[in-house]
């Protein structure tokens, strides 16, 4: 139990030691990352709408756009195209029906239940269709499932102990415990305005999980791990710059 | 007598290249300390050539090598970033600062590796 501060501090002891026998200087760098996509033939970017389910507590389509609107306006150099974020399960829908009888697309409640719109994203017609509209922009658009959690496991927590003289002491201590929250799975579908075509797509996963008797509203536990996905999405479009320090050695 | 000149001769040229590698260190070293001072400057190409130099005249100087792969990383250069350091380690493997610089290189260079795989 104790063996993994003690490993971090015997480390931080032999960098300490080492530090003081070489002749070393800490220096800041700024390591650049650059985009997994070349946006440059791009000057808008639409982000369409998503395929989203899991809990009915959260829009996933409606908060997704929102979101990712609202990152790419202040974090890339593409202007944002504001339109009405699309009901992209209805479209999917639409192509499925051959009858022509207006049917209720079936709820998304699991990540299976995703496959019967998938189709609509390799749909090149409609995106053509869609980019020819807003002027040929780059589109993103893709599936978010928000569902809610809930797992039984081990945890460390700190308690308080008084020893025999009244001292206090915080030791940790494992239990077994009933936590609930959420995951957002998905993925990210970039598509050329132009052809219709998909340029890009990126899976995504994050989980978040807290005491069962703390309470806390869904719709903040998207907001907790879109910020995870944030920096991932962004750098798939524009280049990131990692700051840290590093010992350079004489 | 043939036979006794041999390890004469071996030894000889043992003792000849003591000098000629203190040199390479000295001269390496120089080259190192002189890429710190424009790296702290912020002048990283300058920092990369006199590095680069270094790990030239002497390979087995572990802090040219070290150096070099933070400036790669500087630079963005994760791929050169990574051999620098593998170099270093290889020649300091218990160096705890080298060990401290690469286990944070590592961090983002797998994380923007396993980005471009998904």
């Amino acid at each position: 139990m104790i063996a993994r501060p003690v490993r971090a501090l015997s480390s931080l002891v032999a960098v300490l030691l080492a530090a003081a026998c070489t002749n070393s200087f800490e220096i800041p760098i700024e390591t650049p990352i650059r985009p997994k996509m070349d946006v440059a033939a791009f000057q808008r970017v639409l982000v369409a709408g998503f395929i989203a389910g899991g809990t009915e507590d959260v829009d996933g389509n409606l908060e997704t756009t929102r979101l990712l609107r609202s990152q790419l306006r202040t974090k890339s150099q593409l202007r944002v195209i504001d339109s009405d974020v699309l009901p992209l399960v209805d479209v999917a829908s639409e192509g499925r029906d051959s009858g022509g009888a207006a049917t209720t697309p079936p709820p998304i409640k699991e990540e299976k239940d995703l496959e019967a719109y998938e189709h609509v994203f390799a749909n090149v017609e409609y995106w053509k269709k869609i980019g020819e509209e807003y002027q040929q922009p780059l589109i993103v658009t893709g599936t978010v499932m928000f569902t809610p959690l809930q797992r039984n496991s081990i945890v460390q927590r700190e308690q308080e102990v008084y020893d025999s003289f009244g001292r206090r002491r915080v030791v940790p201590v494992r239990t077994y415990m009933e936590r609930k929250g959420f995951s957002l799975d998905g993925r990210f579908i970039f598509i050329d305005g132009r052809s219709g075509a998909t340029l890009h797509s990126e899976s995504f996963g994050e989980q978040i999980l807290y005491n069962a008797n703390q309470t806390t509203p869904a719709l903040s536990s998207y907001f907790e791990l879109m910020d995870r996905l944030i920096p991932t999405f962004l750098s798939t479009l524009s280049s990131q710059k990692i700051k840290g320090t590093r010992i350079l050695l004489q | 007598m043939r036979t006794a000149a041999v390890p004469a001769v071996v030894l000889l040229a043992a003792l000849a290249a003591v000098p000629l590698q203190a040199d390479a260190r000295s001269d390496a070293k120089k080259q190192v300390e002189f890429g710190i001072a424009v790296a702290q400057r912020g002048l990283w190409r300058e920092a990369i050539y006199r590095w680069e130099r270094a790990a030239q005249i002497d390979p087995s100087y572990a802090p040219a090598h070290n150096n070099l792969a933070i400036a790669y990383e500087h630079e963005g250069d994760l791929a050169k970033a990574r051999t620098a350091y593998e170099r270093a380690l290889e020649l300091e493997p218990n160096n705890a600062l080298i060990k401290q610089n690469y286990e944070l290189f590592r961090e983002i260079n797998d994380r923007t590796t396993r980005q471009s795989a998904q």
